[in-house]
């Protein structure tokens, strides 16, 4: 680790990132920073602009206007080695069908200068039994684990995930939250956008709200809850879903 | 540098290029099979004697029996009754040659863009003028020569080897990588460190290693089955194939440099595909096409490929031999600029 890394704390940062798409404004001015070692949610409804303040992070989108700085260094001067040291998994990556899960690591663990071993790895995702299969045969929910796996192969100072456990089981989802909690154990700082109420709230450290490309609201899920204050009919506990209302009005995921 | 048991990245994006391609069977029945299914049908319609008489038809009718019996005395000829109504089909099939319609004069029916059909026009008029008498001022000394390779079936096998090498070059580098892009896996690798250039780079070298059977099992069925000779080099072989593949690699690259669909990726190798399997001589010599056309006929890639394979396999042409050489100039003109401009335009998302 370097010395303004250990100085900082900061695994990554932006400030005023603004994007947009014609008439479409994606991000309008968002300003984050997270802790190394933090696990970040970003928060909101479909097209709140969460996957381009992400895919500007990874370095795969440049902003109109804004500074990013992730690890302490520019995508502009440092992409390689910033990718060495990014695990990154994106929303709807379909990973070549006719490879088995054991060649796709492989494949991905040649790009790295570091990192795991494939059998490790596969332990890791509870894949093993999965390792001569072809990837079109295996289950949504073993698709999603092996994406991560991907994302992990290179040993990453940190992870980005957009929407990791979108259309997955119950079963799956909790699976894959144990790898990220695992991958936090060991030292990890996680990005991950979700529109999950729960996952967000067991998960994350700290939850970014995000509607319209704007921050409404960050702070832990706890203390964002609490400040809806003690429901006037006590159905259910507060959650972010209730606190996302509260501030725009209207729900999550509007059906 | 540890890789954690993984090969070179360059290494590991070809091989999985190469699983990808021979875990389909399509591909492997496109590169294989077909040109051999092919030979094999134009073997078998176009038998190699050129001897076969020529199938010549007589309207039915009123002296059509006597004209079939004057006819039958020529071996060249093999004469047969057609119905009035039946003639115009038979001609157009190729069922019959010609039509004579008996009489004095008789009436010669045949159409005289049909290379076939002159000839059966002047073995008729002959056989019909010696039947009634006409003294031969002296008989020419005839003497056959058999050539090998100069059957159609030694001709065309080149021609399929070439349409071959550019098909599976422009199909397999540009489906492959839309078909990337349409997966978000080409965002996901250069989400990766990869390194963009051996991405590509793994196309075409996956796309080489492919080449090898490719060429090598219509050559060895054309040389071994069906008898085609085998007269120049074949490291000469070897050498035309490789640049003629890596210059439509290519073009396949430029096509699919922006291409995010199917439909689209489809359309536009079919728009390079099809002029060329025509105009390129695969099946009928390109030099028929009017003099105006030949600088483009002869500017395609394919046509390159396929007369270079014709001088070398047929000839024995050698790789500095002139015509061998300008060929090999223009297919790297043809791979060159097309991948210049491919690389400068390639989207990855």
């Amino acid at each position: 680790m370097t010395q303004t890394e250990t100085a900082t704390e900061v695994a990554f940062q932006c400030t005023g990132l603004h994007k947009r798409y014609g008439d479409v404004i994606a991000v309008d001015g968002l300003s984050l920073a997270v802790r190394r070692g933090e696990c970040f949610g970003l928060l909101g409804p479909n097209g709140a602009g969460k996957t381009t303040t992400i895919e500007i992070l990874e370095g795969l989108l440049v902003p109109d206007a804004g500074d990013v700085e992730v690890l302490g260094l520019r995508w502009a001067s440092h992409e390689h080695e910033l990718r060495q040291r990014l695990g990154i998994q994106l929303q709807e990556t379909q990973l070549a069908d006719k490879l088995t899960v054991e060649e796709t690591l492989k494949l991905f663990r040649s790009f790295y200068h570091r990192g795991r071993e494939v059998g490790e790895l596969l332990q890791l995702v509870e894949l093993e039994s999965k390792r001569k299969s072809w990837v079109s045969k295996l289950s949504g929910g073993q698709k999603q684990r092996l994406s991560v796996a991907c994302a992990l192969v290179g040993a990453p100072d940190l992870l980005f995930l957009d929407e990791p456990t979108t259309g997955l089981d119950p079963q799956s989802r909790r699976q894959l939250w144990g790898i990220l909690e695992r991958f936090r154990a060991d030292g990890g700082t996680i990005l991950l956008t979700t529109h999950y109420m729960d996952e967000a709230e067991v998960l994350c450290d700290r939850v970014a709200i995000v509607d319209h490309g704007k921050l409404i609201a960050l702070d832990t899920p706890k203390a964002l809850i609490a400040t809806l204050g003690e429901p006037k009919v006590i159905t259910h506990h507060g959650t972010l879903e209730d606190v996302f209302m509260a501030r725009t009005g209207r729900r999550l995921r509007e059906e | 540098m540890n890789r954690g048991g993984a090969f070179h990245p360059l290494v590991e994006l070809t091989l999985a290029r190469l699983r990808e391609i021979f875990r389909e069977p399509e591909a492997l029945f496109w590169a294989f099979i077909f040109p051999i299914l092919m030979s094999v049908a134009m073997a078998v319609a176009f038998p190699s004697s050129g001897s076969a008489p020529v199938p010549v038809g007589i309207r039915a009718g009123e002296g059509a029996d006597a004209m079939r019996a004057t006819l039958a005395a020529s071996k060249a000829l093999a004469p047969r009754l057609v119905a009035a109504a039946d003639e115009a089909r038979a001609l157009r099939d190729g069922d019959v040659d010609l039509v004579i319609v008996p009489g004095t004069p008789p009436t010669y029916r045949f159409d005289p863009a049909r290379a076939e059909s002159r000839a059966a026009r002047l073995l008729l008029d002959d056989a019909l003028k010696r039947g009634a008498g006409r003294p031969d001022p002296w008989t020419a000394v005839e003497e056959h020569v058999s050539l090998p390779g100069s059957r159609y079936v030694d001709w065309l096998i080149p021609g399929l080897v070439g349409m071959g090498i550019i098909a599976t070059s422009v199909w397999g580098i540009a489906f492959s990588i839309v078909q990337a892009r349409m997966r978000k896996l080409l965002k996901r690798m250069v989400a990766s460190p990869m390194r963009r250039s051996h991405y590509l780079l793994a196309q075409v070298l996956a796309r080489l290693l492919f080449l090898l059977p490719e060429v090598a099992v219509p050559l060895l069925f054309g040389r071994y089955v069906i008898g085609m000779p085998l007269r120049g080099s074949l490291v000469a072989v070897a050498v035309v194939s490789l640049v003629g593949a890596l210059s439509c690699g290519g073009l396949g690259l430029l096509i699919a440099s922006r291409t995010k669909t199917f439909e689209a990726i489809s359309g536009l190798v079919n728009l390079i595909l099809l002029p060329m399997w025509i105009g390129s001589g695969v099946f009928f010599s390109a030099s028929r096409f009017p003099a105006v056309l030949q600088p483009f006929v002869q500017a395609l890639p394919l046509t390159a490929i396929v007369d270079a394979l014709r001088a070398i396999i047929l000839e024995g042409a050698s790789l500095a031999s002139p015509q061998v050489a300008t060929e090999l100039a223009i297919l790297a003109a043809w791979g060159i600029i097309p991948f210049v401009v491919a690389l400068k335009i390639f989207r990855w998302r």
